[in-house]
Parts: C-alpha cells; structure tokens; sequence
C-alpha cells in the first residue's frame, strides 16, 4: 500500500470508525453543551477545526525536535496545555483581524477550545507510544491525518447533534427525559450508528 | 457573623457529595465520566485521583489567590493543574500500571476537565485554604460516586459480573482476580448479561437514564411540595374564615 492510501484510510479511521465524540469520548462537554442550535454548533465545530489542526502541527515538531533529545518527556502535558492556550489567543487575534464577521460567530466559542478535551487529547494520542492509546501516530503524516480526520468527525457529528435536537424541541418527550437526558439517549443512538463502521480500513 | 470567621464550613464539603453532584446536577465532566466507567475499578481510580489534583490544585490556587494577576489567571491555574496530573500520573504509571494503562489518555485529560478548572475559577480563588480544601475533597467525593454508579451499572450489565482485582491488583486472591458474578455465572450456565453497555452507546444510555432518574425524582418532589403549600394555604384560609366567623360570633 502506497503512502497516500494509507494517510486517507487513516483520515478515514478516526474520522468515521474511531469518531472523536462517539466512541473516543472527547470534548462531550462541548458536544452536549453548544449542540442547541445548529448556526452555534457549526461555529465551534469550525473553530474546534481550526485549532485541532494547528496544534498537531505545531506540537509534533515540539515533541519530536525538542522534548525527546532533551529528555523531558514527562513534561508534555505541562508544554501541550500552553502551547494550545497560546494558540487559540493567536487564532483570536488573527481571526479578529482578517475576518470580523467570523470572530463575532465564533464570539464565547473561541477560548472555550482550550478546554475542549478534543485538542489535548488528539495531541497526547499523536506523540504517546504505547498500546493504551487509540492510535499511537508512528510519523507526522499519520499524526496529520489524525488531526484532520478527528476535526471534521468532530464538526460533522456537532452539527448532526445540533439538527436532531431542534427537531427534538418539538417532539413530545417524557418530563423527566427532557433536556440533556434525551439527548444523551440520542447521542447513544448516534454512537450505535457509528458502531457500523467498525472494521473499516482495518 | 459568628459564621464568616470560621476556618472550615461544613456545606463546602457536604453540598457538592448530592445536592450540587458535578457530574449528574451540574453536568460537567462528562467525559471522563463516560469514558472510563466500563468497569467499576476503572472508574473508582479515576474518581480517587481525580479527588487527588482537585485537592491539591485548589489548595495551591486558594493560597496564591492574592499572588495571581487578574489578566492571566487561566493560565497560571492551567500550569498548576498541569503540575498535579504531572505529578499524579508519573505516580500511577510507577505504581498502579494497570491503572494506568486502563485509564490512557484521560489521566492526561485531566488538565482540561471542566471540574477542576471550574472549582479554581468558581470557589478556590475566593475562599481560604481550608474551605478550598473541604471544597476539593467534597466535589472529589461526589465526582467518584458518581462514576462508581455509572460503572458498577455498566460492568454488571455490559460484562455480567463484578470483577475486583484487575486493576487493583493487591485485593486478588491466589494471584487471581475475583468475579462476582451476578448475571452470568462464572462457569457459563446462565448469561443475561448486554454486551451493549461494554460499548460507548452503554455509556451514553446509562448517563441519560441515570439522569432522568434524577430528573422524576426531583420533579416528584417538587410536585409533592406544590400539593403541601397548597393545602397549607387551603387550612389557613379555612383557619382564618373560622376565626372570622366566631369573631362576629364574638360580638353578637
């Protein structure tokens, strides 16, 4: 199997088979907490997106040229957390200057990333060796693909999240299930579909 | 008055074990809490050290609360939590392995659990060391039940039986970890048990039900409440046309 191939089957992999919500458990806080409209889902999917990906690229090279040879290993949650508060600050201030329209979409959404499991947790999985992690990223590509495929499972599974639960509104749900209950209910249902996808690409 | 001087408070341990529950009232830290509780051991490890850097973190954060400036306050508690899981998972990997490596990446996770950095920002950088630390220790204990609900429900449904000593290797018997079991027998006889909540659908199921099960209960004692004010109101009315009544009584 050539190279490109596998980039895309691992794209695929965490994006569909192992999704960042539904079966890794990442950033449910976020996923339960801002899936009440579709327009905010959208925005912190796409600024989730943003960060996850500049933050692989970022923290590879840091871990790889910097950590190891200087034997400090242990520290990467200590460099990872920084490194990722610091750029949702430098994102803000880019986006703010390039496109006002989108800072004001994104408005709360934006420092709330650095609490977002989603990108401490992508990060962790592309430098960590060891078999107790989902995916051990064995080379940058793979550690891209991972960033990119958990990103857009993560935007593509907000925003479903986001449509199904404005229809739920509407549906008549038992007191006791309504509000966060049922849409957990269905966030399983959710996970059950995307159990479906399991041995692809494996 | 009497009441602010005093060192500890009582409430900031007790409140947060129930009646403010992080996970199943205020609904923060989902993640772990889905995310670990496929066993029951798994998730009494998580709880135990997650209560260790809520402690401590808040301890710290509460005793440099007048140190801290204003502007970067996020980051200095980030760094100070990031220390604590530091700490704590060298400390597990040397001396709980199986923990360690059954909790993966979310002891790491740690770090940005809502909770934590919730309780810094919410209580410890305003109240004293010891109410920070009655603080910790309460969301700790309450964060742990919880999770030990959703994993013993998860375990004994998903996999059958109770199983101690995988994880906590020092409760084996004859170097063999104990199973309980409960809807599966050991020797295979009987099986009722629902691989489902094994799977990352399980956790969402139990979560959602468990709170729902929150939900009616509350909502049938507020409905109680409802009816007891009302009848209260019904009796004092009916009290106050009695009296009424032999008052005019009175003056005939």
């Amino acid at each position: 199997m050539n190279y490109f191939v596998t980039f895309l089957l691992a794209i695929v992999s965490s994006f569909l088979v192992d999704n960042v919500v539904l079966s890794r458990f990442y950033g449910i806080c976020s996923f339960v907490g801002v899936s009440n409209r579709v327009k905010s889902a959208a925005s912190m999917g796409i600024a989730v997106t943003f960060v996850i990906v500049l933050a692989a690229l970022v923290s590879w090279p840091i871990y790889v040229f910097i950590l190891v040879p200087a034997e400090l290993t242990f520290m990467d949650t200590i460099v990872y957390i920084l490194v990722i508060a610091s750029l949702v600050q430098v994102v803000g201030l880019v986006v703010k200057k390039f496109s006002p329209s989108l800072y004001k979409a994104l408005g709360i959404y934006l420092p709330l990333i650095t609490t977002n499991c989603a990108v401490l947790g992508v990060v962790q999985e592309n430098t960590a060796k060891g078999a107790s992690y989902a995916y051990a990223a064995a080379d940058f590509g793979t550690a891209m693909a991972n960033a990119l495929g958990t990103s857009v499972g993560f935007l593509v599974v907000i925003v479903l999240m986001a449509c199904i639960r404005t229809r739920l509104e509407a549906a008549n749900t038992p007191k006791a299930f309504k509000g966060l209950p049922i849409a957990l209910i269905t966030a399983a249902l959710m996970a059950l579909a995307f159990m479906g996808f399991q041995g692809i690409g494996a | 008055m009497e009441e602010k001087k005093r060192y500890f408070h009582k409430e900031s341990f007790l409140k947060p074990i129930w009646q403010e529950n992080p996970l199943f009232v205020l609904v923060l830290g989902t993640c772990p809490a889905l995310a670990v509780t496929k066993t029951f051991e798994a998730s009494l490890g998580m709880g135990i050290l997650f209560t260790f850097v809520l402690v401590f973190s808040n301890v710290i954060i509460s005793a440099l609360r007048k140190i801290i400036p204003d502007e970067v306050h996020i980051p200095c508690y980030i760094v100070v939590i990031a220390t604590f899981v530091t700490i704590t998972k060298m400390m597990t990997e040397a001396f709980l392995p199986e923990l360690y490596s059954s909790l993966g990446v979310f002891l790491a996770l740690l770090v940005v659990n809502c909770i934590v950095l919730g309780r810094a920002e919410a209580f410890a950088n305003k109240n004293t060391v010891g109410d920070s630390l009655l603080d910790g220790l309460g969301n700790g204990v309450g964060f742990t039940l919880a999770l030990c609900i959703i994993g013993l429900v998860r375990e004994i449904l998903g996999t059958g039986m109770l199983t101690l000593g995988n994880i906590f290797t020092f409760i084996q018997v004859n170097g063999e970890a104990i199973h309980l079991p409960i809807l599966k027998a050991v020797d295979g006889s009987y099986d009722f048990s629902i691989s489902l909540f094994s799977n990352p659908a399980g956790g969402f199921i139990t979560l959602g039900v468990i709170m729902a099960i929150i939900a009616a209960v509350n909502n049938h004692k507020a409905a109680i409440a409802k009816a007891k004010a009302l009848e209260e109101k019904k009796r004092q009315a009916a009290l106050k046309a009695q009296q009424a009544q032999a008052a005019v009584g009175g003056d005939k």
